[in-house]
């Protein structure tokens, strides 16, 4: 045993000092975000957003406006044209004479819940299947490898618009087609990477250990592939964002009724020479949004994969 | 003594298919083609080759990782589904999850067959770490925190869980730094006469086999041309194709190397799709004789086997 | 080769009789009267609902109906529109030109942009220009289509009315060139800035996983001069990629570009679908539908073949 000793004394590095807990990838990758300014200010700015969208019933109450609530007296000029910004109406109204602010605080609260659902729906579906495709193979995987080909290869719009058409708009269906085209491309690439994954020896070492497939699979697979596909998610956001607001803009998205940036731009268009803050503000607040949005993106595939290219090298 | 296991003409097959939508079989890999081996209990029986030769899918078929295609491999006393064989695999940073914690990754045979509460694991984990050299404060690390020799041991660890009573090693040390090897190689030692295990060691180093092997078995495409004691195999090969490897091998014994005469291999090893017939060794023997080419050598003796029309030291 | 093309064809031929099937189900499938109420709309009267229904047969059953379908479809029939009551596909060639000219006049427009861009990120990474272009790719990425284009708008109606642009009606360029440009300068500009940032960020990605292979070192180390390394070496081999990609982009963007030619008006494949969405229209749906199927079909079959060429290591079987 005095071998034994001896060699494991030799092995350990001076450097590393024995702290009991090491500090995990997640814990590297979250110091890493944080060193990282452009991820950090979007992050902040994607809280605010969510606040403001949380406390819209709250800014409605401070205003005396509700979302849906005309004010032509107060709202609108004597000749009927929307007023400017100002003290009663913060951001100015629309040409109904309803309060902007206030509506695109909720228009907020339909963009993020569209983003964020679509987004969860499409990962919990793209990880089991495109785990599944890629542990197991044989022709169910390429069966599936190729459909998902093919759906990747139209052009979602068209093909949301199609199904507007057949099935009536409204959100949640706007969430399930967003999400059935994320779903896709999620699947693809975590099929991808199981794939790569499979070959490893820490699989092969958890098969002779008697681990089941479920097992390998959620307990050895799925950790690793927790980066790849919180990236992905956080990229998928803003594009899903981006889809509500353009099915909206052509009069294809939420009920009408229901304030949205996209259908809030698309009553813009008549106005904006007269007030063009109904354009400005929207419109800005959408590139806010999902600049914020792929900018954390970036971050994160940053902050979790180091060697990975940056698109935006800060440095 | 009865052995511990018996490879009884085990053939393990890779099918090779080809075409995009209807996958047709078009020829098979010959990875082991008809292997007879003994183990006994207590020993450690070497097998060499170089690479391709099926020394690992022999391995892997003996740890019930391979199905094998025709054959079989029976256990005297040894249940696998208890855990009885565990495996140490070759690479140290493809074989441990690189996101998982140590004490974990350790823990998992326990947790997999469902061996004692989390307390009790716990406890035999750090038995575990201090029994194979680490720290037992580190269970709470990741993979990449170790050096390739410590992170070699966590594979150790995790196989001596389950108190294993055979191990089988796929060239466990080749991926360290020699000056790691000795370290390894000596822990298994110790391991061995401390717990009695039965090793199967493959490895292309000769030197490494040497030290550790009682019995040493030597593999050509997919069958074994000659297993003896491993003294006696090193001192007095009778296969040209042993002599070859040792004559290519550095020799640490000078007196020895002078003996012997330098055989150099000409030519590729033939592709095991399609082995050359009768014995598989024959176009590239110095020795071959038109017999050679027509009928193939049953391996002959009694402790010392060899699989030759013509064995003894070459002339 | 040949053998290859058969196949993908057929496989072509097989996603687009998937696609008329789902689309056919989507609106037919369903008891007949619900089918008739959905195509209706919901406040039309009772009789127009029966209207449709008869004209329609949807009291068929649904395999007749379906075969009935696809045996005018294989006959190039695609109906008559029930709003215009024009033949389907003359409503189709009416719009084709609009949306060819605006791809085509893009697609040049931002297959420059975008391989210029790319390369000057390329050959100097992490320089203060590759900084500059791909926080402005970013932003482009970031920016929906239909936003840029009412700010084009806006600013050609606004701010720069001396130059005479204005959202409007396709004009043929044989008819009025001046017209044409002025009518089609915006939208190309809209659609070319969004594909373009795509196209910038494959090509530095291509550019820079190519100029890190050997033959490119090897080539540099023969004393060919940098130029030659990076244009003739370099993004002969990086443009793989760009290529892939623009095949399919055409493919998929001539089957409408939807948000441009709504934002400007322009009369082209895209409105086509979203006026006959509106209306109901549901022949025209259809029709398009399926049309824009198979130009992606058709783009992807191309850009398969076309990748043979330009990668050697590819080989069709």
């Amino acid at each position: 045993m005095s071998l034994i000793e001896a060699s494991s004394e030799a092995e350990h590095t001076p450097g590393i000092t024995p702290a009991v807990r090491g500090k995990g990838p997640w814990q590297l990758a979250w110091e890493r975000l944080q060193r990282d300014r452009a991820a950090m200010v979007s992050l902040a700015v994607i809280c605010v957003i969510v606040l403001l969208a949380v406390f819209a019933p709250v800014f409605a109450a401070v205003t005396g406006h509700g979302p849906q609530d005309q004010f032509p007296e107060t709202g609108l000029t004597p000749e009927g044209l929307p007023v400017g910004p100002g003290s009663g109406f913060w951001l100015g109204a629309d040409s109904l004479g309803r309060d902007l602010f206030v509506r695109l605080l909720y228009g907020a609260r339909v963009s993020l819940l569209v983003g964020v659902l679509s987004t969860l729906l499409a990962t919990v579906f793209g990880v089991v299947t495109g785990m599944l495709a890629g542990f197991y193979g044989g022709w169910v995987d390429g069966v599936l490898a190729r459909l998902l080909d093919v759906v990747l290869s139209f052009p979602y719009l068209l093909v949301a618009i199609v199904l507007v058409a057949a099935l009536g708009a409204g959100v949640p269906l706007m969430i399930l087609v967003i999400a059935f085209f994320s779903f896709a491309a999620m699947a693809r690439v975590v099929r991808g990477q199981t794939m790569a994954y499979k070959e490893r020896e820490f699989v092969e070492a958890a098969r002779s250990l008697g681990a089941s497939k479920l097992r390998t699979m959620f307990v050895d697979l799925l950790p690793n592939l927790v980066a790849p596909v919180t990236v992905l998610a956080s990229l998928l956001i803003p594009t899903a964002i981006v889809f509500e607001a353009t099915l909206s803009f052509l009069g294809l998205g939420v009920d009408p009724r229901t304030p949205s940036w996209g259908a809030i731009l698309a009553d813009s268009t008549d106005y904006y020479r007269v007030a063009p803050g109904l354009l400005i503000f929207p419109a800005l607040l959408l590139l806010i949004t999902t600049l914020a949005f792929n900018l954390l993106g970036d971050g994160i595939r940053d902050a979790l994969d180091p060697r990975s290219d940056r698109l935006l090298s800060r440095k | 003594m009865t052995a511990l296991l018996r490879v009884n003409d085990v053939r393990k097959y890779f099918p090779i298919k080809e075409g995009l939508l209807i996958r047709r079989e078009v020829g098979r890999v010959h990875a082991v083609d008809g292997v007879t081996l003994e183990v006994q209990p207590g020993e450690t029986l070497g097998i060499v080759g170089e690479s391709g030769c099926g020394k690992s899918t022999l391995a892997r078929c003996i740890a019930g990782l391979h199905e094998v295609t025709s054959g079989s491999i029976e256990y005297h006393g040894l249940d696998r589904s208890r855990g009885q064989i565990q495996m140490i695999f070759q690479d140290p940073y493809g074989s441990l999850n690189p996101r998982r914690r140590v004490g974990s990754i350790i823990a998992d045979p326990l947790v997999i067959h469902r061996s004692g509460t989390p307390a009790e694991r716990r406890n035999r984990v750090r038995e575990l770490m201090e029994l194979v050299g680490l720290n037992p404060e580190h269970y709470n690390r990741f993979p990449a925190e170790f050096s390739g020799g410590q992170r070699q041991r966590i594979g150790i660890a995790r196989a001596l869980a389950l108190r294993p009573r055979l191990i089988v090693c796929d060239e466990p040390v080749s991926a360290l730094d020699v000056s790691i090897q000795a370290q390894v190689i000596n822990l298994l030692k110790d391991l061995q006469s401390e717990l009695g295990l039965t090793y199967v060691f493959i490895a292309h180093d000769l030197s490494v086999v040497r030290y550790v092997s009682d019995r040493v078995a030597v593999m050509y495409l997919g069958k074994v041309v000659e297993i003896a004691p491993a003294e006696q195999l090193y001192r007095s090969p009778q296969h040209p194709y042993t002599n070859a490897l040792l004559s290519a091998a550095s020799v640490a014994d000078p007196d020895l190397a002078a003996k012997r005469e330098r055989i150099l291999l000409t030519g590729d090893v033939p592709s095991p799709i399609l082995p050359p017939p009768a014995c598989r060794f024959h176009p590239r023997c110095p020795k071959a004789a038109p017999r050679c080419s027509a009928e193939e050598p049953l391996l002959l003796g009694e402790d010392h086997r060899t699989a030759c029309h013509y064995p003894g030291v070459m002339i | 080769m040949w053998r290859f093309v058969i196949r993908r064809a057929l496989f072509g031929l097989l996603v687009l009789w998937l696609v008329a099937t789902t689309v056919f189900l989507l609106f037919f499938a369903g008891p007949a009267d619900s089918v008739a109420r959905r195509l209706a709309g919901p406040r039309a009267p009772q009789e127009v609902v029966n209207q449709i229904r008869d004209t329609l047969g949807l009291d068929r059953p649904l395999t007749q109906q379906y075969l009935g379908f696809l045996n005018k479809l294989l006959h190039g029939d695609l109906g008559t529109s029930f709003i215009s009551q024009t033949p389907v596909s003359t409503l189709i060639m009416a719009s084709l030109p609009a949306t060819l000219w605006l791809v085509a006049g893009a697609a040049a427009l931002w297959l420059t942009a975008g391989v210029t861009g790319g390369v000057i990120c390329a050959t100097a990474p992490r320089s203060l220009r590759d900084r500059l272009i791909t926080v402005t790719v970013l932003a482009g990425i970031s920016l929906p289509t239909f936003v840029l284009g009412i700010f084009m708008i806006f600013l050609a109606l606004s701010v720069f009315p001396w130059l005479g642009l204005a959202p409007g009606p396709y004009i043929p360029p044989l008819e009025d060139i001046r017209g044409f440009f002025q009518v089609m300068i915006m939208p190309w500009i809209t659609l070319a800035v969004v594909q373009a940032a795509v196209y910038v960020r494959l090509t530095r990605g291509s550019m820079l996983d190519t100029l890190g292979e050997d033959y490119i070192r090897t080539a540099r180390a023969k004393g060919a001069p940098e130029h030659r390394v990076t244009y003739r070496h370099g993004l002969r081999a990086a443009l793989t990629p760009v290529v892939t990609q623009f095949g399919v982009d055409i493919g998929a963007l001539l089957g409408g570009v939807v948000v441009t030619e709504s934002v400007f008006g322009l009369q082209g494949l895209g409105q086509l679908m979203i006026r006959s969405v509106r209306d109901g229209d549901l022949p025209v749906i259809i029709g398009a539908a399926v049309l824009a199927a198979a130009f992606i079909v058709v783009a992807n079959i191309l850009v398969d073949i076309a990748y043979s060429f330009l990668d050697p290591r590819v080989r069709l079987t």
